[in-house]
This record gives C-alpha cells, structure tokens and sequence, in this order.
C-alpha cells in the first residue's frame, strides 16, 4: 500500500474520531436543503431540475471546504507530528495528495449524502438525470479545487484562523471574478484581452455550465488543472519551510 | 552509520548549528550533548530530513539526505523530540499507520507490531487513544513507532526525558539490546545517561562542536579525576599531614559533611600514598573512595568555558 494511501486513511479516521465529521455533514446537509428550497425557489420554479441545488454550492463550499482545509498542516505543526510525518520516507507530494484526497474524498461523501433531493425531484416529475448526473460531477471538481486551494493555503500558517480567512479569501474571488459587475468595474483599466483571460478564470462560469447540464471537458480540464497547479503551490511553499 | 559533513542551519542571522561534522559507526551509541538551546535537535531535524540544511550535508548508512531523501528515511529509526504521535488513533491504529507509511509486507507488519508492541510493555494499552496514555507510555508509544522497520540506525531526540527512573532504565537497557548491531545516536542533556548508555560522546553548544571522546576521556578531563576523598572524624590533623605528601596538589575540606578531597599533582597516583599515611597515622576512616572525575564539571567547563572553582 502506498504512503498517499495510508496518509488519506489516517486523515479520513481522524475526521471521522472526532466530531468534525458529523458536524460537517450535518450543517452541510441542512444548508443545502435550506438553500435550495428557501433561496433557490425550489417548488416555485415549477421545474423538475437540481439548477436551484447546484447553484448554491459555489457559496456553500465557500464557508465549509475552508473549515476543513483549514486543519490540514497547521494541526500538525502545532502537535509536531509534521515532524513525524516528514522523516517517514513519503514525498511532500505524496504527503499532500494523500491530506488533498481524504478532503476531497469527505466532501463527496458529503455530496453524496444529498441524495433525497435527487429522489425529491425524481418523485415530484422526470428530471434528466443525465443532467444532474453531470452537476454532481461538476460540483464534485469544483470542490476538489476549493480542498486544492485550502490545502496549500493551509501549509502557508501555523494559525488556522488566518488559513480559514486565506481560503475563503481566495475562494470569494475565484467566484466572484467572473461577475459582470466585476468586470464592468476593469473595463476601460484593463485591456479588453485581459478582462477575457480573467473572466476565463472564474469558477461560476465554468461550473454555471456543467450546472446547466453541459458538460464540457474544458470545464472539467479548468477544474483539474487548477486542483494539481494549486497543489504544487502548496508542495513548493512545504519545500520552502523547509529551508527558512 | 551515520555521517555529518559540515552540516549548517541558520535560521535568519542566527546560526543554530554551525559546520558540524560527526561519525557515529554500527555498534556505537553515540551521545549528543549539549545544554538547551545547543542546536541537538536542529541538528537531529537536518539528518531525519525533516529541515533542510543551509550547508553542508549528512549521509545515513551512505545515503546523502539530499541526493537520495527517501532511501535515507527508510535506514532511519527516528524519534522526534517529546514524541509526538496522532493522539485520536489508538496505539494499534498507530503503528498501523506507520507500517503502512515504511510499506512493510502486511505479514512482516503484523509480526513487527507485536513483536515491538511486546518489547515496549504495551501489550495493556494496544487498543487506547493515545492521547489518554500517560507521558512515558506515550514516549514508548513513540519508541515502538521508531524502532517498528527494524532500522540499521537510530535517532532519538531526548528518549528519557520524562520518564520516571524505573521507565528510564526500561528504555536504557532497550536501547542497550540494541546497540550491538545497529547505529545509534540519541541525544540528551542528562549525563548520567551519558555514563548509562553512550560509548561515544559529542558536546555541542552554540551549535559548534565542541569535544568528541569517550565518556571516560572526557571524565579524565575532570579536576577530580584520581583524587581521593574520605571522611574520617578529626580530620584536622591529617589535613596539615596530607598536605606534606609531595604527590599532593590540593586538599579540600567540604564544609558540610568534612569530607576531605586530596587532589594529586598531574599523572600521579595517590591513592596509596594517602592510604599508606593514613594508616601510619593511625586514623579511623570510615570509607575512603578514589574519583573517576566529574562529567558535569568537565560539561560545565567545556560548555561555558569556565572552570570550576570550588
């Protein structure tokens, strides 16, 4: 069994000993159903869909991917078991990969405990489940880079408040950047190639689309090329504490 | 074996272990000392692989901790400073973990585990957290981890510290076992585990290497080394006949006990002599007792650079 493996099953059981599983997924669980049916106009709408579900996640992850991300190093900074982990003999990388998969792993657990809403819609009319097959796999990637983006960030401080404010931070923007009020206020300031480039980056337009139903592998490509240059962010800033 | 050739580590403009080389060979406990705040386990950081070294490098059992990390990891047993270990696990859990992190064969595992977990006294307590353990159970806990790959050379940043003296001399007399065919370099700042353990001892401080010799050289080093110290009531007059030997140096009289200490000139023996006059006195001693030297005198001068005076 490789060291990524036994790492990931390590972080998995110390989600799952301690209550921070089952408070993650209880508050994760009522969010989105709060959300979906208050905010999102679940019955109202009048369509047998997941849109108003999916929509929500983007805003979801933002406050919860960071609490758990948030843990990630500075837990093991603080209790010196980092020093532990590091002279067994796994690569940063692989230390990294392993913490990355049992996040992203617990989120889609996470994801997939939303299941009554899919048998819901199912019940109340005929959804294409094709449709929101492709959503929950859409939403899924996004998450992944939400974990990728706590996951380095996390390696950056001892303190993980300032680690949950990073995350989120980064997170906000990465959603927000894509907003035409967002790109209405550079318009003008920045060439118009660089507002396209920046627009390009935004998490909403590429997840909007697989929420639609559409699923693009370029959509999926942005989500995964963002999880491994995330990731190699926070293996470079690992190397980088090792040496100051 | 382990190898450490200038090896160097500063944090900002604070040099924390300065171009430090030392050898510790297969069959050697090798004891680093120094007092606290030396640069031991900055170095002991730097050869597990967990800092990276600003200069300098160091090689376990020939394996360059920069060129080849991983294959230097493997050879290495290594107990990090106050033993940290993942305290939601059980203590099962635990080494279960490491064994999957060296990728021993299941089977090797499970023999590995209840074989240390036997060696260690840990038999009662395999299926608790760790975070309930008591201090010396949770340092053994630590060592079962460190020893679990059965690894050529070992590393143990202060193995004793916090133990009572019955765990102490448990985890002494492991390490002793398993000194015979492995390398072993601990590190510590208590001296009698110096005479307990180390056949070999480097003293550092300030992060510079300091004295490399054997527990005995280095108590040959001690002002006390072959003076002769008895008690004997009515001391008054021996004192002004001892201090008419010509083998004599010095004679010192400890104020609360009246223990008299007779320090010979250098190289010469004076046990005799004093035992010869003593008798010829006719004086009563209770018990008379020829010093090794003092390992905490000679630490103290070598560390602070000062003498000690009494």
């Amino acid at each position: 069994m490789s060291p990524i493996n036994a790492v990931m099953r390590r972080e998995l059981r110390s989600y799952f000993v301690t209550p921070v599983a089952y408070v993650f997924l209880v508050i994760f669980l009522v969010l989105a159903g709060i959300l979906t049916f208050y905010a999102g106009d679940f019955y109202a709408r009048g369509q047998a869909d997941l849109q108003p579900f999916f929509v929500m996640h983007p805003w979801l992850y933002l406050i919860l991917v960071p609490a758990i991300t948030m843990r990630m190093w500075a837990e093991e900074a603080k209790g010196g078991t980092l020093e532990l982990l590091l002279t067994l003999p796994v690569t940063l990388w692989q230390a990294l990969l392993g913490k990355f998969l049992a996040a992203w792993l617990f989120i889609g657990l996470a994801l997939g405990l939303t299941f009554p809403i899919w048998i819901t819609v199912n019940y109340l009319g005929s959804p294409d489940n094709g449709v929101i097959l492709a959503g929950y796999l859409g939403s899924w990637f996004m998450a992944g880079t939400f974990v990728a983006i706590g996951a380095c960030l996390s390696a950056l401080t001892r303190s993980q408040v300032i680690a949950f404010i990073l995350t989120a931070l980064v997170c906000v923007l990465l959603i927000l950047v894509g907003q035409p009020q967002v790109l209405e206020f550079f318009q003008g300031t920045l060439p118009r190639r660089l507002i396209n480039a920046v627009a390009h980056l935004s998490m909403l337009r590429h997840f909007g689309s697989i929420a639609r139903g559409v699923l693009d592998l370029r959509d999926l490509l942005y989500f995964l090329l963002s999880i491994v240059g995330w990731l190699a962010a926070g293996v470079l800033l690992l190397d980088l504490k090792r040496t100051r | 074996m382990i190898e450490t050739d200038q090896l160097t580590r500063c944090y900002g403009h604070l040099t924390a272990v300065d171009a430090l080389s030392i050898r510790a060979e297969p069959g050697q406990v090798l004891g680093l000392l120094g007092p606290n705040g030396a640069g031991k386990s900055t170095a002991m950081r730097m050869i597990a692989g967990f800092l990276a070294p600003t200069s300098g490098t160091a090689r376990v059992c020939g394996y360059d901790i920069r060129r080849e990390p991983l294959k230097a990891k493997r050879a290495l047993g290594y107990l990090p400073e106050g033993a940290p270990s993942y305290g939601e696990l059980t203590v099962r859990e635990f080494l279960q973990f490491i064994v999957r992190m060296r990728q021993l064969k299941p089977e090797v595992g499970y023999r590995r585990v209840d074989e240390v977990v036997h060696l260690l006294q840990l038999d009662d307590v395999l299926e608790q957290c760790i975070d309930t353990l008591s201090k010396g159970l949770r340092r053994r806990v630590g060592l079962a981890q460190a020893i679990l790959h059965d690894p050529p050379v070992l590393m143990l940043d202060e193995p004793t510290d916090g133990l009572d003296p019955n765990q102490k001399h448990a985890v002494r007399q492991l390490i002793d076992t398993m000194a015979r065919e492995r390398t072993i370099l601990i590190s510590t700042h208590l001296l009698e585990e110096v005479h307990a353990l180390c056949n070999r001892v480097v003293i550092i401080a300030q992060g510079t290497l300091l004295a490399d010799a054997t527990p005995a050289e280095l108590e040959a080093r001690s002002r006390y080394h072959g003076a002769v110290s008895f008690s004997a009531p009515g001391s008054g007059v021996s004192q002004e006949m001892l201090g008419r030997l010509p083998q004599v140096a010095a004679i010192e009289v400890d104020p609360l006990d009246g223990r008299i200490t007779v320090f010979p000139k250098p190289g010469i023996r004076i046990l005799e002599p004093v035992q010869t006059l003593l008798r010829e006195q006719g004086l009563e001693v209770s018990e008379i007792q020829l010093e090794r030297g003092r390992l905490d005198e000679v630490f103290r001068q070598i560390t602070t650079g000062t003498a000690d005076v009494a």
